[in-house]
């Protein structure tokens, strides 16, 4: 009788959910949901913490903002909208629970999210491991240098930074230059062989942004126009991500 | 924007990646292959999903490729984005990446492709925190190493059946 009488309960209403129900396409359709499940039983996350993607939009329906703000479920979605591709009514859950990060004070967001989001607002290649613009010159340089010496056949391996009007801006996790930086030397490999025309840029080269995972919407709109600026400045006609 | 899976399958379909299975011909090595939720359910959809098939297949060879169920845009996400990979959630990450490393058992494939940094990260760590070790590569070591041009110290991610392969 008690999941009952909680049913009759007139939905509340919540500033959160009007607001996402503003974003959404469509006029949006949080209220369309059939409650079917199909997003919840295909769901990686369903069950941690007591919730899953179905429980999560129904609390919204319902109006329980507070319940859908404090779960810490909002860091173990992943946002990788597989309940929506699997909703018959697309119901985009996944935004609901950018909003509701977003609804976080910053400094109570995970700490590793934001640290990393910080370094790459700090740095002008927009490392989210805070490697700076010499530091990933010198690597590459490094490594190239290496390569070239020891590998036969490389002799001739080109790789530059900076280079005007080059067709390609190449992007670069700064996981290969701070932790692994032979990973790097086989891509290089590849664009040689096939003539790519292609630069790093010693401005915006690092792929990676945590600032969006933050859900900090000023943060991450900043990172991908100094990106993008990067681009542009040097003539480059095709931003290319290495995945 | 582009992504260099589209483009690693143009330059095989235009012959100037002239990568083939040759080197796996004996050895016999098994793949599969992680699609990314962000490159296709959440980017370019199942068109570079199946890109990315055609250039796993020409690499390893079609009868060493192994798929996921369910697969492309209906993937499941190995639960290395949306930041949880720096979230500091490691035991839910772990427990939310089970379902993808059951995904990865049932295929029974050798190898695991992961062509993108936080699947590779995840999918790695899925390998060793559950003592099943099985190698997670890039799609970059994979190409050079086909082509003979797989550089010594750019193995880390080779287990130890493929470490020595065209040395």
């Amino acid at each position: 009788m008690g999941e009952a009488a909680a049913l009759l309960i007139e939905p509340k209403k919540s500033a959160l959910v009007e607001k996402v129900r503003e974003l959404l396409p469509d006029g949006g359709n949080l209220n369309m949901c059939l409650a079917c499940g199909a997003c919840a039983s295909g769901c990686p996350a369903t069950g941690m913490e007591g919730m899953d993607p179905r429980k999560f939009l129904r609390l919204a329906a319902l109006g329980q903002e507070e319940a859908i703000r404090s779960t810490p479920w909002v860091w173990l979605c992943t946002m990788c909208r597989r309940c929506v591709h699997a909703c018959p009514m697309e119901v985009d859950i996944p935004q609901l629970v950018y909003h509701c990060r977003q609804s976080w004070p910053r400094e109570e967001r995970p700490k590793g999210i934001l640290g990393s989001c910080e370094k790459a607002l700090s740095t002008p290649g927009n490392s989210a491991m805070g490697a700076s613009s010499e530091d990933f010159r010198f690597v590459v340089e490094d490594v190239l240098e290496e390569v070239r010496e020891s590998q036969p056949g490389q002799e001739n391996l080109q790789v530059s930074i900076d280079r005007q009007g080059a067709h390609y801006f190449l992007n670069q996790n700064s996981r290969e230059p701070v932790t692994e930086p032979d990973e790097m030397v086989p891509l290089w490999k590849i664009l040689s062989l096939v003539g790519a025309d292609w630069t790093y840029g010693s401005v915006g080269w690092a792929a990676e942004n945590y600032c969006m995972f933050l859900a900090d919407d000023e943060a991450w709109e900043t990172v991908v126009r100094n990106k993008a600026k990067a681009v542009d400045d040097l003539g480059c006609k095709v931003w290319l991500n290495t995945e | 924007m582009e992504s260099i899976i589209r483009l690693y399958a143009r330059w095989i379909r235009e012959g100037k990646l002239p990568v083939n299975s040759d080197w796996n011909k004996d050895l016999g090595v098994t793949f599969t292959v992680q699609d990314p939720c962000q490159l296709v359910r959440k980017s370019l959809g199942d068109p570079v999903a199946e890109d990315l098939r055609f250039v796993v297949r020409s690499v390893v060879g079609e009868e060493h490729f192994i798929d996921m169920w369910p697969n492309k845009s209906n993937n499941y996400c190995c639960g290395g984005g949306g930041g949880f990979l720096q979230s500091g959630f490691t035991d839910h990450r772990r427990e939310y990446g089970s379902l993808k490393l059951e995904q990865i058992r049932r295929t029974g494939a050798d190898y695991c492709i992961a062509p993108c940094h936080n699947c590779h990260s995840q999918i790695h760590d899925l390998s060793e925190h559950s003592g099943d070790h099985f190698p997670v590569v890039h799609l970059w070591t994979l190409i050079c190493l086909s082509l003979g041009m797989l550089g010594e110290n750019e193995r880390e991610y080779l287990g130890e059946d493929l470490k020595n392969v065209g040395l």
